[in-house]
C-alpha cells in the first residue's frame, strides 16, 4: 500500500481552510442516521464524543474506567500551549508551528503541525466558555507562563493541575450529551478487538470488566482515543491501567503502526526506591527553572556518599559537578528533555550517581532559597515539594531532591493521514494513540493541545468525508465478522486462563520492562537491540507457557485484564526494537549510540531517514513490513539542534 | 512550607491485614485476615496490596480487587476505608499517596470499601460510583457547543473569583466525603461543582436549573441528607472546603424561591 498522507496542496497557511471546504459534508438531517464509536474518554476521546454528538451523530463512548473523568489526561501538570499572543511577545501560529517541528527534531508532518498551531487558539476559547478555571491576572484576563523549547509565553495553565481541569471540561461536555441521549456511555468496558467488514471498520468487541461479558458493537465509523504505550517499560509516569491493547488490536487488523521507537524520557522524576515499585512520579519540568542539577565530581566520592560514609551536606562546592551548566552554558539546566535525560544517565553510567541505587542525580534548590527565601520557593513549588516529601520522606527545602529520568510519553502510534484516518478505512486515531504531530520529541504543554485539537476541532470535520460516502443504512452486529471477532476474543480469554503456570502477569511485565529500559530506553545500539529482540521472543514464549492468573472470565478479574495487556505489550515491545534497529540515526528521543556528534549529541541523517516508518502486521511471529512516508519540508530549514 | 516529617519507621514491617472480601454484589462478604511480611516503609499502601496480591496469586488464591490508576493522587480512582477512615490516617492524602511509614511494625490494618447505599460493591474493595456521573449529567456543565465560543479574554474574571472557582473544581470525585459521612451524603461533591459554576460568569445562565436538577438527582441516587457535621471536608484528600455547601444551600434556596419551573 502506498501511504497517502492526503495533506492538501497549496500554501501552508491555507491548507486547512481549503481542506475543510473540500471535505464532503453530511446533511444535518442525515447525521442522526450515522453511529460513531469512540473508544477512550480522555481529552481526545471525550472532546470527540461530545463534539460529534453535538453535530447530531449517535455516539457510543467506551472507557475501561469507572468514569470518563479518570482517564490519565487528568494527571497532566504543566499547561497547554496556544498561539494567542496575549503577551505581545512575538508569538504567532507560524512560531508555534516552527517550535513544534524543530522540537520534534524534524520528524513530523508539516501540514498536521501547522493545523495544530492554527486550532490551538480555538481550544482556549472553548475551554473558557465551558468554565475551565484557568489562571488569571489581577485584571481578570488569562495568564500565561513559559515552558521548555519556546522563547515566548504561550502556556495557559490551572496551577499544576491543567490536565485535570481540561479533562473535567471535556467530561462536562460529554456528560451533557449523555443526558441528551446523544451519547451512550459504556464504562468499565475494555475494547479487545476491532471488527472490519469488507475492509472497513464497522465496530468493536468489548469485555465488561464487572461481569466479564464479551459484547459486540456496530457503527459506521470507529474513533480510537486510547492513549500511549509508555507502560511497555513497566515503570513509567503513566497510570497503572494505561495500555496499548486497543491500538495493538487495531494494528493486527490492518492499521499501520508508525515510529514505535519514538518514546519520551522525562528527566525529572522521583527515582525508583525498591523492587515493589509500581509506577514513577513526575516532578514538573518547571522545577528546572530554579533547581540546579549536579553529581559529585569523582566516582570515589559518589561511592562514599552511597555507602553513607559522607552526607550530601559534606560535599564542598568545588567537589560538585553542575554538569548541565558546564556542558551547555547557553541553556544550562533548561536544555530540552531528551538532552537532560541522556546526560543524567551518562553521569550514573560513570559511577557518579547518588542515592542508594546510584541511579539518581541531585536537583538542588539551596541557591534559590538563599537568593530569595524558602517562603518564596514554597509559593512557586509548594505542592510539588510536598508530593516529593510524601513519597521520599525527605525534605527538599533542606536536602537536594534526587531525580532520575523516566518514560513519560510516546510520540509513536497508529499511522494516520491528514484526516486522522488509519490505514483501515473508517478507523480513526486521535490524541496520544496516533503518531502525527510531535515527531521524535514532544515539547512540554503540547500533549494537551494535541488531544483537544484532534477531538474538538479536527475529527468533527474530517470524519464527515468518510461518512458522506457511506450509505446511511443502519448497521448491525449481524454480519459474521462480528461473531468471528467475538469468538476470537473469548478464545483468547480462555487461553490465558488455561495456562495455569507459575509466573504472574506482573512478573512478566517487569521482565519486559527491564529489557526495554536496558536496550531500548535512553540510549540504544544495534548489538543491544539484537540481543533484546531475542530476549523478548524468549519471554513471550515463556508467557504463553507459564502464565499464572486466578479466577474465571465471567467475573471481575483484574489478573486476567492485566495478562491480556501484558500479552500485547510483549508483541509491541518487539516492534519498537525493530523500529529502533532500523533507524540508523539519532533524533529527538531516539538516541543510537553509533550516531552522535563528537560532543555526544544526537546526529540526524536527513538524507536517509527523513521519513515516517509505518509498520504493517503480516501475521503471528512474522516480520512486520516497513512502509515509508517521506517527509517533505517546504517551510522550515532542517538544522542540527544546538544548546551549547 | 512543609516541615520535616516525623519518621517513625525505616525497617521492614510485619503486619496483620484485615480485608473485606466479597466475590460480587449478590454474595455476602466478610473480613478475611492476612499476615503480611517484610513491608518496606517506603511502599505506598497500594503497593503493599500489590505485594499481597502477588502472594495470593502464587498461592492459587483470588487476588483482592481494588480500584486505582494514576497512583499520584489526582485520578480519584482509589477509595479505601482504612482503619475506619476514608483514605486512612494521614490528612489530605489519597490512599495511593499514603505510605506505609505511617504505620508501625506489628500493626493490624483494617481495609474496607466505601460504605454507602449509593455506592454498591462490585467486588471486594471496588465500588460503583456511577451515581456521581449521573449527578454531573443532571446539570454539572455549561451548555456550550464546540465552536463559536467568544475569545477567551472577552470573559474577564476577577482573579480571586477564578481562584475560588479553581479550588472548588479540584474535587477528584473519589467519594471519600460520602464514606466519611454518617448519613452517606454527597453534599460536598455536589456543592463543589455547583460552586465552581455559580462563581463563574459562564455558569450564570443555567444557575437555577443546575442546582435544582443536581440536588434532585443526588436524592434519587439515594445519598443521605447533610447535617453539617463536616466529616466530609475533614476527610477530603484534596481539601474541598465546607464553604461550598453553604454556597450550594444559598443557590438552592434562591433557585427554589425564584424558580422558573412550577414543579
Amino acid at each position: 500500500m502506498v501511504l497517502n498522507s492526503k495533506a492538501p496542496e497549496g500554501p501552508l497557511a491555507e491548507k486547512w481552510d481549503k481542506h475543510k471546504f473540500n471535505v464532503k459534508l453530511v446533511n444535518p438531517a442525515n447525521k442522526r442516521k450515522y453511529d460513531v464509536i469512540v473508544v477512550g474518554t480522555g481529552l481526545a476521546g471525550a472532546a470527540a464524543a461530545a463534539s460529534l454528538a453535538e453535530l447530531g451523530y449517535n455516539v457510543k463512548a467506551f472507557t475501561y474506567h469507572d468514569s470518563p473523568r479518570r482517564a490519565h489526561s487528568i494527571a497532566a501538570q504543566g499547561g497547554i500551549n496556544a498561539a494567542k499572543n496575549y503577551q505581545n511577545d512575538g508569538d504567532s501560529v507560524f512560531r508555534l508551528f516552527y517550535d513544534t517541528i524543530k522540537g520534534g527534531d524534524y520528524r513530523a508532518r508539516e501540514a498536521n503541525v501547522y493545523r495544530l498551531a492554527q486550532v490551538s487558539v480555538n481550544i482556549i476559547d472553548q475551554c473558557v466558555a465551558q468554565g475551565v478555571p484557568f489562571a488569571r491576572e489581577y485584571g481578570g484576563l488569562l495568564a500565561n507562563r513559559s515552558f521548555g523549547g519556546a522563547q515566548v509565553s504561550r502556556t495557559f495553565y490551572a496551577r499544576g493541575q491543567t490536565g485535570q481541569q481540561l479533562l473535567l471540561g471535556a467530561y462536562s461536555a460529554l456528560s451533557r450529551q449523555v443526558a441528551y441521549g446523544k451519547v451512550k456511555l459504556y464504562t468499565r468496558s475494555e475494547m479487545l478487538d476491532v471488527v472490519t467488514v469488507d475492509g472497513q471498520a464497522r465496530g468493536i468487541v468489548t469485555r465488561n470488566l464487572i461481569t466479564g461479558e464479551v459484547q459486540t458493537h456496530a457503527a459506521h465509523a470507529v474513533v480510537l482515543a486510547t492513549g500511549g504505550y509508555g507502560n511497555v517499560f513497566y515503570l513509567s509516569t503513566n497510570a497503572k491501567y494505561c495500555n496499548a491493547t486497543a491500538a495493538w488490536r487495531a494494528h493486527k487488523k490492518g492499521a499501520y503502526f508508525a515510529n514505535p521507537c519514538f518514546t519520551q524520557i522525562h528527566p525529572t522524576c522521583i527515582p525508583v526506591s525498591g523492587d515493589y515499585q509500581s509506577k514513577l512520579t513526575l516532578m514538573s519540568e518547571s522545577l528546572r527553572n530554579d533547581g540546579r542539577v549536579w553529581v559529585p565530581k569523582t566516582k570515589e566520592m559518589a561511592e562514599r556518599l552511597r555507602k553513607g560514609e559522607i552526607r550530601v551536606q559534606d560535599i564542598q562546592e568545588d567537589d560538585r559537578d553542575y554538569f548541565l551548566e558546564r556542558k551547555y552554558p547557553a541553556f544550562g539546566n533548561l536544555v530540552p528533555r531528551d538532552v537532560a535525560s541522556r546526560n543524567a544517565k551518562q553521569m550514573c553510567d560513570e559511577g557518579r550517581g547518588v542515592g542508594a541505587s546510584g541511579l539518581a542525580v541531585y536537583l538542588d534548590f539551596a541557591d534559590v532559597i538563599k537568593r530569595t527565601s524558602a517562603q518564596a520557593v514554597s509559593q512557586k513549588y509548594g505542592n510539588l515539594f510536598e508530593m516529593y516529601e510524601k513519597i521520599t520522606d525527605e525534605n527538599p527545602y533542606e536536602l537536594p531532591m534526587r531525580i532520575y529520568p523516566a518514560v513519560h510519553y510516546t510520540m509513536g502510534g497508529l499511522w494516520v493521514d491528514y484526516n486522522l484516518q488509519t490505514t483501515i478505512p473508517g478507523l480513526y486515531a486521535t490524541g496520544e494513540c496516533n503518531f502525527s504531530d510531535h515527531g521524535a520529541n514532544r515539547l512540554g504543554a503540547s500533549a494537551l493541545m494535541q488531544g483537544l485539537a484532534d477531538g474538538y476541532f479536527v475529527i468533527p470535520y474530517t470524519i464527515g468525508d468518510q461518512l458522506a460516502a457511506t450509505p446511511p443504512k443502519p448497521v448491525t452486529t449481524d454480519h459474521p465478522a462480528f461473531a468471528e471477532a467475538k469468538a476470537g476474543v473469548q478464545a483468547r480469554v480462555e487461553q490465558l486462563l488455561s495456562i495455569k503456570g507459575t509466573r504472574t502477569p506482573g512478573q512478566f511485565h517487569k521482565a519486559l520492562g527491564h529489557i526495554m529500559w536496558e536496550y531500548c530506553g535512553m540510549a540504544r545500539n544495534a548489538e543491544g537491540l539484537k540481543h533484546a529482540k531475542a530476549e523478548i521472543q524468549k519471554l513471550r514464549r515463556e508467557f504463553w507457557q507459564d502464565l499464572r492468573i486466578a479466577g474465571t472470565g465471567e467475573e471481575m478479574n483484574q489478573s486476567l485484564e492485566s495478562a491480556g495487556r501484558v500479552a500485547d505489550f510483549l508483541e509491541l515491545g518487539e516492534l519498537m526494537i525493530d523500529d529502533a534497529y532500523d533507524r540508523n540515526e539519532s533524533c529527538g528521543g531516539h538516541f543510537r549510540e553509533e550516531y552522535q556528534t563528537p560532543e555526544g549529541e544526537a546526529l540526524r541523517d536527513d538524507d536517509h531517514y527523513a521519513y515516517v516508518a509505518a509498520w504493517e502486521y503480516t501475521g503471528d511471529n512474522q516480520p512486520e513490513v516497513l512502509h515509508k512516508e517521506e517527509l517533505v519540508f517546504e517551510n522550515v530549514k532542517l538544522t542540527q539542534r544546538s544548546y551549547k | 512550607m512543609a516541615g520535616s516529617a516525623a519518621t517513625t519507621n525505616t525497617k521492614p514491617m510485619n503486619l496483620k491485614l484485615r480485608v473485606w472480601r466479597q466475590p460480587n454484589r449478590q454474595t455476602e462478604g466478610q473480613i478475611v485476615e492476612y499476615p503480611i511480611k517484610d513491608i518496606s516503609p517506603d511502599m505506598s499502601c497500594l503497593e503493599m496490596l500489590d505485594v499481597l496480591n502477588e502472594d495470593l496469586l502464587h498461592q492459587g488464591q483470588d487476588p483482592v480487587a481494588f480500584d486505582h490508576d494514576c497512583r499520584e493522587g489526582i485520578c480519584g480512582s482509589c477509595d479505601l476505608f482504612i482503619n475506619g477512615r476514608s483514605h486512612g490516617p494521614e490528612k489530605g492524602t489519597t490512599t495511593c499517596q499514603l505510605h506505609m511509614r505511617k504505620f508501625s511494625d506489628g500493626d493490624t490494618i483494617t481495609v474496607e470499601p466505601w460504605r454507602a447505599n449509593a455506592f454498591p460493591i462490585n467486588k471486594d474493595l471496588s465500588v460503583d460510583r456511577s451515581a456521581f456521573d449521573r449527578i454531573i449529567q443532571a446539570g454539572g456543565y455549561v451548555s456550550v457547543n464546540t465552536g463559536g465560543a467568544p475569545d477567551g479574554n472577552e470573559i474577564p474574571i476577577p482573579k480571586d473569583i477564578a481562584d475560588r472557582a479553581f479550588e472548588a473544581a479540584t474535587c477528584i470525585a473519589c467519594g471519600a466525603c460520602v464514606a466519611a459521612c454518617k448519613n452517606a451524603s454527597a453534599m460536598l461533591f455536589v456543592s463543589a461543582k455547583v460552586s465552581q459554576l455559580a462563581l463563574l460568569p459562564q455558569g450564570q445562565v443555567e444557575a437555577k436549573t443546575r442546582v435544582e436538577n443536581m440536588v434532585a438527582q443526588m436524592d434519587i441516587e439515594g445519598f443521605g441528607a447533610c447535617s453539617n457535621i463536616g466529616s466530609c471536608a475533614a476527610e477530603c484528600p484534596v481539601g474541598i472546603s465546607l464553604e461550598n455547601i453553604a454556597i450550594l444551600n444559598r443557590e438552592y434556596l434562591v433557585a427554589k424561591a425564584t424558580s422558573n419551573t412550577l414543579a
